[in-house]
């Protein structure tokens, strides 16, 4: 796999809602394809009859019964809004881009 | 054969009626109704340390609705993250499935025009709604997150619907089958069900796929096939301009009867997915579906076709008692309780349905019970009280919630089928009408109904009709 490109940089660091300045787009560039080059070492082996995995942990089925908990007061649930209004929480309206 | 093709598919979500959300003990309440954010836990907000656990009834819901709907059931599921950045998810993500929902490849059949059409059902996959914002004039949004985390359904079609109408049969039938299985309330008003047509139209015969546009914020099913078809209409007349069709998300307005951009998508979406590592796999065993299916109630389908082929009642009277699950049920135990089932349609559809109207009640609250319908038509078919007395002490049994030997009894209703008593009544009511027994005797037959009529007023309805007619033909001859 060849490395990430500035603008693959550009686009997660958008994804992600993040600004980067120039030396840190070009650092990301290089940590970022070191890491998938790592990654890439999984490729020499034979995976072909493995299932792909999605969790490390042994655990599956862990469950609740559907029962009913107490909520948050509303002083609780507002705590930490910036600003609120009629109990809720005020976001500025995000437009449509 | 019309120039273009519609190409449709439908993603449906419906809110599954637990009573604790998706991943916390937070209760699931009417988002119409309830206060806001006073059914919030912290997992809801997306506070740092909390940890979803999968709601298993949840799960139990999702399955029966994968299975009533003819899907292969994935029995290794897998969370995914849907990231995305909107205040309706404070976590930055919503939890989904993504690569192994828990039903593919289904199937449902609907009819449209008579004609019964086969739609595809490509996924149904579980995941957590998200909360509400509300639009404010000052340029900002208030949010409420009492939706936030309800256990949400997706189900996805394959492109098999070609028109508005056809949108509708499929959205209406998936509703009847959410309701039949008792997982969702299928109240579109409310937002818990909730139709998204994806829509294109290309040459008709050709094979390429057009560009399409979705639908969003229908609510209700007539909103549902007028937008459809107003959005073919619209597609056919860009192509006809010579214009091309832009991808985008279009809302409908209802004043004036058009869909309207709400939102270009010049890029496909950038959700990055991946497992959701707060959650171990769910794996739904073989002992589970099993389960799952043999609790599935008898669906609309199989109720309606039963009632035509085991009980002969009409196709219209086995659609309109299969509709609804509880009507279904209620003529069932009526049918079990030794009534004949084609006179227990014809009273529930003729005259129950006609009260619960009036009386604007749904079944599963009305006093009248099915054993009480049963022996009101036994009461006819002895004799004791005529039809018309029966609807009469229907509408008492369905006030007063007496059963209808009561009704009879206490008012003194049981049919005169004592032929003395009512030959003394015509005698009197030939003696006292000798003008009238002229004109008939002269020949003017339609009086007959008349000394009918006349008998019934004085004897308050009771009297048994047969009886009545055998015996003004005896007396009448005899004058």
């Amino acid at each position: 796999m060849s490395d990430l490109s500035r603008s693959d940089v550009e686009k997660i660091a958008y994804l992600a809602r993040l600004e980067l300045t120039e030396a840190e787009k070009a650092l990301y560039q290089r940590q970022l394809s070191a890491i998938l080059h790592y990654a890439e070492r999984l490729n020499e082996l034979e995976l072909d009859d493995v299932p792909p995995t999605a969790h490390a942990i042994s655990q599956q089925n862990v469950m609740r019964e559907d029962v009913v908990e107490t909520p948050l007061s509303m002083d609780d649930v507002l705590f930490n809004a910036p600003q609120t209004a009629q109990d809720q929480f005020v976001v500025q309206a995000i437009l449509d881009e | 054969m019309d120039k273009y093709e519609a190409i449709i598919g439908l993603e449906i979500h419906a809110e599954l009626m637990t009573k604790s959300k998706m991943f916390t003990g937070a209760p699931v309440v009417d988002s119409v109704e309830a206060e806001p954010n006073t059914a919030v836990s912290p997992l809801c907000l997306g506070m740092p340390g909390t940890l979803p656990v999968i709601n298993k009834k949840a799960v139990e819901y999702a399955l029966r609705v994968a299975l009533a709907l003819n899907c292969q059931i994935n029995q290794d599921n897998i969370f995914a993250r849907k990231n995305y950045f909107y205040p309706d998810l404070p976590k930055g993500y919503q939890i989904s499935q993504y690569e192994e929902p828990i039903g593919v490849n289904g199937w449902l059949d609907v009819t449209v025009n008579d004609e019964m059409r086969r739609i595809r059902i490509r996924r149904v996959h579980m995941e957590e709604d998200t909360g509400k914002l509300t639009h404010v004039d000052d340029g900002t949004s208030l949010v409420d997150y009492n939706r936030a985390g309800v256990p949400l359904l997706e189900i996805v079609t394959e492109p098999d619907i070609h028109s508005g109408e056809e949108a509708r049969a499929y959205a209406m039938k998936i509703r009847q089958i959410l309701r039949y299985l008792g997982v969702n309330s299928g109240d579109m008003e409310k937002g818990v069900l909730r139709v998204e047509p994806n829509i294109s139209i290309r040459p008709s015969g050709s094979a390429e796929l057009g560009t399409r546009t979705e639908l969003k914020n229908l609510n209700s099913f007539r909103v549902l096939a007028d937008g459809t078809a107003y959005e073919i209409e619209r597609q056919a007349k860009v192509l006809d301009a010579g214009d091309r069709v832009v991808q985008e998300t279009r809302g409908w307005n209802e004043a004036k009867k058009r869909t309207f951009s709400q939102r270009v998508k010049e890029e496909a979406e950038d959700y990055r997915y991946f497992p959701e590592p707060d959650l171990p796999p769910l794996y739904i065993s073989d002992e589970w579906i099993a389960a799952a299916r043999a609790a599935l109630p008898e669906l609309p389908d199989a109720k309606a076709a039963r009632y035509v082929n085991e009980l002969d009642l009409s196709a219209y009277e086995a659609q309109v008692l299969a509709q609804e699950r509880a009507v279904g049920e209620w003529f069932d135990t009526a049918v079990t309780a030794g009534g004949a089932p084609k006179s227990i349609a014809k009273w529930m559809i003729n005259e129950l349905f006609r009260l619960m109207n009036e009386h604007r009640q749904m079944i599963d609250r009305i006093q009248v019970t099915p054993q009480g319908l049963v022996e009101l038509i036994a009461l006819v078919d002895k004799g004791t009280i005529n039809n018309n007395t029966a609807k009469d002490v229907l509408a008492e049994m369905f006030t007063s919630g007496q059963s209808p030997q009561e009704i009879v009894e206490a008012k003194g209703l049981a049919q005169i089928s004592d032929e003395a008593a009512l030959a003394t009544a015509v005698t009197q009511i030939l003696d006292d009408n000798p003008e009238m027994v002229a004109r008939y005797l002269a020949g003017e037959n339609k009086l007959r109904g008349w000394f009918v009529g006349q008998v019934m007023k004085a004897t308050r309805g009771k009297a048994n009709p047969g009886l009545v007619n055998q015996l003004l033909s005896q007396q009448l001859a005899e004058r």
